[in-house]
């Protein structure tokens, strides 16, 4: 509990009548990444815009950095600014530049004088095999490109945590692989994430941990190789044996 | 390897075709245009009263004598129109922000918004020329405006402003909750997510409708004249009432189009793509 960045306890969250998460526990330990698993509607997607303050939570708490942040006494913005979310959709800023998309947060939100910003921006862009797009509208880009540009406008903030929201889900297939590389490269320098994800080799590959999604609770967590492999739980199995067929694994 | 400049025949026998239909349509409007136009045209000119008409709707001699007069009057038509178009662009985005928000401290702000778009714009407009025309003078409050001019370009603004809100106010709601979403995410607030992301997508939009409504407003500005001033629409009028013959309303109608058409010009470009945001 020392060194985690994020601390998920007993969240719950409903929509109306529809209960989408009934108490979910989830501990994110500094420079980890845990792979959240799950069917769709599961509660994915819910959880990471809980942990973002994008949707108030009913029960429970979040605590980034041990601190609670699910408090209504708490700032919602100054927390915002200190994770990084990154949209299935994209969700770009299609009136602006890719190179716009990713200073915005910088300059408006972190005061960061225009042309550091930019320059950092670039330097992101760049990182992220984006040299030479910085000045095309999202639409002039493919959506693995749109997808690494989302990704550096969550990372330019230099955040605490990032939340990756499905992030391939979009994308033709022949263009998951370079998303999936922008995310290695982030892992590979220590960033703590939650991943939301349907690619089980890629969770394998990249998460320390795999949290499984089941009606709204984690119902089993661990390692991918034993989760994966050796699952406990019949849900879990019920789970990846559809995906197996599906030939999804 | 094999794919030479060779014309299979094949193609041109589809690019003949092609051709024959293209011009058999033209072929078709050309005769169908002619057919229409010149019938109308025949029926109004064969018509038994059409040399009254014509003396008495398209004088030369009384056009001539009376447009200077007529187009000086317009220019006060230009003038109101550019001063209350700036108004109204501020306005309505002014009521359209505070109807939009969702603080709770500009609730009264909010219902005050919803209430100025009910009456301003369930009114109609020369009833709000009346009313504010006639009506403000005659509280004879001291510092209150009593140029009709002024007044005039009161009631204007005031409708006006209460149809572009919602134009607005439709185009802000018209963008995307994951653009609010990604902005907050980014550490904006709402009220920067609102100047920097959302409102330049959603103006983008509107647009077409704004520019709609301007060209509306341009003839509006006609309806000034029930308080007096002289602008094109009176001054033809006065000049009709004199000479007994129509055709300076003719010079102010044209005039109206000079301005109106080349507006709606611009607004069938940007509606076909140039302000098109996803």
């Amino acid at each position: 509990m020392s060194d985690a960045v994020l601390e998920v306890r007993g969240v719950t969250k409903a929509f109306g009548s529809r209960q989408v998460l009934r108490g979910v526990d989830l501990t994110v330990t500094e420079h980890r990444a845990v792979a959240l698993i799950g069917a769709s509607g599961s509660g994915k997607s819910t959880l990471l815009r809980c942990i973002d303050l994008l949707e108030d939570i009913d029960d429970g708490d979040v605590f980034l950095d041990g601190e609670v942040i699910t408090d209504p006494a708490v700032e919602t913005v100054a927390i915002r600014r200190r994770l990084g979310l990154v949209f299935q959709a994209y969700n770009l800023f299609p009136h602006m530049t890719a190179l716009q998309n990713v200073v915005l947060g910088d300059m408006r939100a972190h005061g960061v004088p225009r042309r550091e910003a930019e320059e950092r921006g670039r330097a992101l862009l760049a990182r992220f095999g984006l040299e030479g797009r910085e000045d095309d509208r999202p639409d002039n880009l493919s959506g693995g490109q749109q997808q690494r540009v989302a990704i550096a406008r969550a990372f330019s903030g230099r955040p605490r945590a990032l939340l990756l929201d499905e992030v391939t889900s979009a994308l033709d297939p022949e263009l998951v692989g370079e998303v999936l590389a922008a995310v290695r490269d982030l892992k590979a320098e220590g960033m703590t994430m939650v991943i939301a994800t349907h690619e089980m080799s890629f969770a394998r590959e990249v998460a320390d941990e795999v949290a499984f999604l089941h009606e709204g609770r984690i119902v089993e967590s661990g390692p991918p190789e034993r989760v994966l492999t050796e699952p406990q739980r019949p849900e879990t199995r019920r789970f990846l044996s559809r995906l197996l067929e599906a030939g999804r694994i | 390897m094999t794919e030479t400049a060779v014309i299979s025949d094949r193609r041109l026998e589809r690019e003949a075709a092609r051709r024959s239909k293209e011009r058999r349509g033209q072929a078709i409007a050309a005769i169908s245009t002619f057919v229409v136009v010149g019938g109308i045209a025949a029926l109004v000119l064969t018509s038994p009263g059409w040399p009254t008409v014509q003396e008495t709707f398209f004088s030369w001699s009384v056009f001539k004598e009376s447009f200077p007069d007529v187009l000086r009057g317009f220019w006060l038509d230009v003038k109101l129109f550019v001063v209350v178009e700036v108004v109204v662009l501020v306005a309505g985005l002014l009521v359209a922000l505070v109807r939009t928000s969702r603080a709770p401290a500009l609730f009264p702000l909010r219902l005050l918004g919803t209430v100025f778009v009910d009456l301003f714009r369930g009114i109609p407009t020369i009833l709000l020329v009346y009313l504010v025309g006639f009506g403000i003078p005659a509280l004879q409050l001291s510092g209150l405006p009593t140029d009709p001019v002024v007044l005039g370009g009161i009631a204007l603004s005031l409708s006006y402003s209460a149809y572009v809100a919602e134009v607005y106010r439709a185009g802000i709601g018209s963008v995307h909750r994951g653009q609010r979403d990604a902005a907050l995410a980014v550490g904006l607030t709402d009220s920067q997510a609102m100047r920097h992301v959302i409102l330049p997508q959603a103006v983008r939009r509107v647009a077409p409708p704004l520019l709609n409504d301007f060209v509306a407003l341009q003839k509006d500005v006609a309806l000034i004249s029930i308080l007096g001033p002289q602008e094109a629409f009176r001054i033809a009028q006065i000049a009709q009432g004199v000479n007994f013959n129509y055709t300076p309303l003719i010079a102010a109608a044209l005039l109206y189009l000079a301005v109106t058409v080349p507006l709606a010009r611009v607004v069938d470009r940007m509606g076909g793509g140039g302000g098109e945001v996803r």
